[in-house]
């Protein structure tokens, strides 16, 4: 009996199953193990514990912690993100679970030591649901699968309720004229009742498997009500069929279902296409690579490559990995990554990012990050752990949600009790719709994030979105925010009679092995002279003899050594000499970015009060503010001064946005109500800031505080439109004044509604980036 | 009256018979795609 009931077996009777096992009894079960497995066989979850599958899905950003996207199957509605959440943060050993509706998946982060992710596999399982370690081309195949299913439900409903609408219309034309003979008027029914039963069976499969689901441990979902109005509504016609008394009422049954699925279909479609946008960025890497070994090349697939690997990239190719030229030169589409359209020129030694595009020449390159290393892949986790993660006006939507799922059904019952009409009833259960308060936010978070990304900004924390909306000040640091960070050469003052070129490509070649940070305002990528007895002295400079002469560069007491005592401009950082004369000044400056001031002047424009905090000298970090039209700025701030200024803005009450280079400001940007790091793609995971601007470009800033706006003001839209609309409704059907069908249109209306509104776009001028990248695939398949 | 008692579950087995024949189309991929189709009328492929 036992094994028969588990060949049968669903979701909640493995659940059962498990509580037996837990119970003391599964020497039973691993006697049956093999007789365990559905249909739709899994590979045993233990083989996701083996270090070499893990390679692909499994990151570690610390020594202790492991992280992992799992996609998450069976889901219907936040109750069960809510509980699968649950479970997995039960597990021991878990350090965070985060579900994301719009995707599907599960970001969860665990210590190796205490637990394993077949464990945290089995604990999902355990709750009734299934999940697989994130593999876009499975992906792929869910979704295609929950497709065909849905409209199949949708089509099986649609059919059955026009059927039983022509079988219910001589009723109703005939009503009380006596033309329909009693037993045509049974055969209709009797018709009616065998087409609605598979619309109930099938189509509403999901409704009652899901309420079944709750109620079996003891919780109420979004689905709970509209099973019991279905489930209400068919029993009473069923009944009156087989008895002959009574009313029927299968048409409304069916017209009910098929307007829910319909809702629930709009619905799937919505976050199908906003888990597409951010699906996206998991595809930037190509699946094969050329790699080349001992002169020949082979096609291998894209993750197993591995750090020191040569690979050959042609023109108009995807790069396969990270990595840098070894030869060739070409320049690269970096787009996808930094939102900068413009390409890149990439020659040997420059450094390549996975999932940038190869524009014009084959290119040599050494891997040195593969897989799920990337960068991409990186700010891929990235962005969908932030979708995951809900800002707080969300988490108290989804909990209202809650709440009014108890109110509607305590509703139904008095309504029914007080008025002796199930069809009462039936229009309270299906009229309210807690489903628009928990549906249309996730769909609204993803899109922002994958917007946000297709303009160089990783969205790393959804809370940020909220925080960034309310912002009312925005503090800046300098070195590396509002300048470069990187030095540059500002002026060259010769000291002798020498070509100013010829001065910086001796200069260039001094410092091309010099790992000193002011070296790096000296490189260039032309040819220098050649260089021989190069010799670093430590504090003090570089020397080396060029064309037969002593040439030293660096302080100035090093180059006077050799140049001679004459006195020289004194306040240059590095200077030029060779034997006996001085040869030039180098005034090295950290350029401003060319976009700063109108990104101070756009943030001050749409009033949001601008402050400059800098470690730099009070002097410098002034000027810079005068010439940005910024009033308040301190200079010589230490981390604590910094911390001290945005705290005693929080003391006044102002929302502080603080944007910095991610590294040295760690502290101030947790302080912060909102933080974005400036960060070049590499750092982008380590970065603790809610934002990182992925292209290194400050000008994106603008464009997230637009986008961050404008998603909440959605969120808001959204949540407003479902409170007024079940403030309204719940009491209307609870008075009878509305039918069930009429309750089932303002149901479905209300979903479309929120779900509409939540794919308006976010910004104004949209890019055409999904669709680009999604273009040569099309054109094959249409070829 | 009496046909009604022949076309009733007539319309029935009707309306199994074309269920199954979406089950049919859709199972084959026919609906898989919804956006290509729009998008093909615009490609000129006539050659």
């Amino acid at each position: 009996m036992l094994g028969a009931e588990r060949a049968f077996c669903c979701a909640g009777c493995e659940a059962v199953a498990r509580a037996i096992a837990a119970a003391g009894f599964e020497k039973y079960y691993e006697a049956r193990s093999a007789t365990g497995v559905r249909p739709e066989a899994l590979p045993p979850p233990a083989i996701y514990d083996d270090p070499a599958a893990q390679r692909e899905f499994v990151a570690a950003p610390l020594e202790h912690v492991r992280e992992a996207t799992l996609i998450l199957d069976r889901i219907r509605c936040a109750a069960c993100l809510w509980l699968n959440e649950q479970a997995l943060r039960r597990v021991p050993g878990v350090l965070r679970a985060d579900v994301n509706f719009a995707t599907q998946r599960a970001q969860i982060a665990w210590d190796p030591r205490a637990t394993r992710l077949s464990a945290i596999l089995e604990a999902i399982r355990t709750v009734g649901y299934d999940a697989y370690p994130f593999d876009p081309r499975r992906s792929d195949a869910l979704v295609r699968r929950e497709r065909r299913r849905a409209l199949w439900r949708l089509f099986v409903a649609g059919f059955g309720a026009m059927q039983v609408m022509m079988y219910a219309w001589p009723a109703y034309v005939d009503a009380g004229m006596g033309a329909l003979t009693p037993d045509a008027a049974a055969l209709m029914r009797w018709a009616s009742l065998v087409i609605t039963l598979p619309v109930i069976l099938f189509s509403c499969g999901p409704f009652f498997s899901g309420a079944w689901q709750d109620a079996r441990r003891r919780r109420i979902s979004l689905d709970t009500p509209i099973a019991l109005g279905l489930a209400a509504g068919f029993a009473a016609s069923a009944w009156a069929t087989v008895t002959g008394r009574g009313e029927v009422y299968f048409d409304s049954i069916a017209m009910l279902a098929f307007l829910l699925l319909g809702a629930r279909t709009a619905e799937m479609f919505a976050r199908h296409r906003a888990g597409r946008e951010l699906e996206h960025l998991a595809r930037w890497m190509p699946s094969f690579a050329l790699r080349l070994r001992q002169g020949a090349s082979e096609r291998v697939a894209a993750h197993a490559l591995a750090p020191g690997d040569l690979v050959r990239v042609g023109a108009g190719e995807r790069v396969p990995a990270d990595g840098e030229v070894t030869e060739g030169a070409s320049s690269a589409d970096e787009s996808l990554l930094t939102g900068e359209s413009r390409p890149v020129a990439k020659r040997a030694g420059a450094a390549l990012v996975g999932g940038s595009v190869n524009l014009e020449q084959p290119l040599t390159m050494r891997v040195t990050r593969a897989g799920a290393d990337t960068q991409a892949a990186a700010i891929g986790r990235l962005v969908e752990r932030a979708a995951a993660m809900r800002p707080a006006l969300v988490e108290r939507a989804d909990r209202l949600a809650q709440l009014l799922t108890y109110v509607v059904i305590a509703t139904a019952a008095l309504a029914w009790a007080a008025s002796g009409n199930v069809w009462v009833a039936v229009a309270v259960l299906v009229a309210t719709c807690p489903c628009a308060l928990a549906l249309a936010s996730p769909i609204v978070l993803t899109r922002a994030g994958a917007q946000l990304l297709a303009r160089g900004a990783a969205l790393t924390r959804s809370r940020a979105l909220e925080a960034l909306e309310g912002a009312t000040d925005v503090v800046l640091d300098k070195t590396g925010t509002l300048t470069q960070g990187k030095p540059a050469i500002a002026r060259v003052v010769l000291l002798a009679a020498e070509d100013e070129e010829r001065c910086r490509a001796l200069a260039a070649a001094l410092e091309s092995s010099s790992t000193h940070p002011l070296a790096r305002a000296f490189r260039s990528v032309g040819h220098g002279p050649t260089v021989r007895a190069l010799r670093n002295v430590a504090g003090l400079g570089v020397e080396a003899r060029i064309d037969d002469r002593l040439v030293r560069i660096g302080a100035r007491r090093f180059c006077a050594q050799i140049a001679g005592a004459r006195s020289v401009k004194p306040n240059a950082q590095v200077y030029l000499a060779e034997k006996g004369r001085w040869l030039a000044a180098f005034f090295i400056d950290d350029p401003l970015r060319p976009e700063a001031p109108a990104v101070v002047a756009g943030l001050q424009a749409v009033g949001l009060r601008v402050h400059l905090v800098s470690g730099d000298a009070p002097r410098i970090v002034g000027a810079l503010a005068r010439r940005l039209g910024i009033e308040s700025w301190a200079g010589a701030a230490t981390p604590q001064d910094k911390l001290g200024y945005v705290s005693r803005l929080q003391a006044e009450g102002r929302a502080v946005a603080m944007v910095g280079d991610g590294l040295n400001d760690a502290p101030v940007l947790a302080r912060a109500d909102a933080s974005v790091a400036m960060g070049a793609g590499a750092d982008a995971a380590q970065l603790q800031a809610d934002l990182v601007l992925t292209a290194d470009r400050l000008g994106a800033l603008q464009d997230v505080l637009v986008i961050a706006r404008r998603a909440m003001r959605l969120v808001r839209q959204n949540l407003g439109w479902a409170l007024a609309y079940n403030a309204i409704a719940l009491p209307a059907a609870a008075l009878g004044w509305i039918g069930p069908w009429e309750a089932a249109i303002g149901m479905s209306a209300s979903s479309f509604i929120v779900v509409l509104n939540a794919l308006r776009p976010l910004a104004k001028k949209e890019t055409w980036k999904s669709s680009t990248s999604s273009s040569p695939s099309r054109s094959l398949s249409y070829s | 009256m009496e046909i009604l008692y022949l076309l009733v579950p007539l319309s029935v087995a009707l309306v199994f018979l074309i269920g199954w024949v979406f089950w049919r189309a859709l199972d084959g991929g026919q609906f898989d795609d919804l956006e290509r189709p729009a998008h093909d009328v615009l490609m000129d492929d006539d050659k």
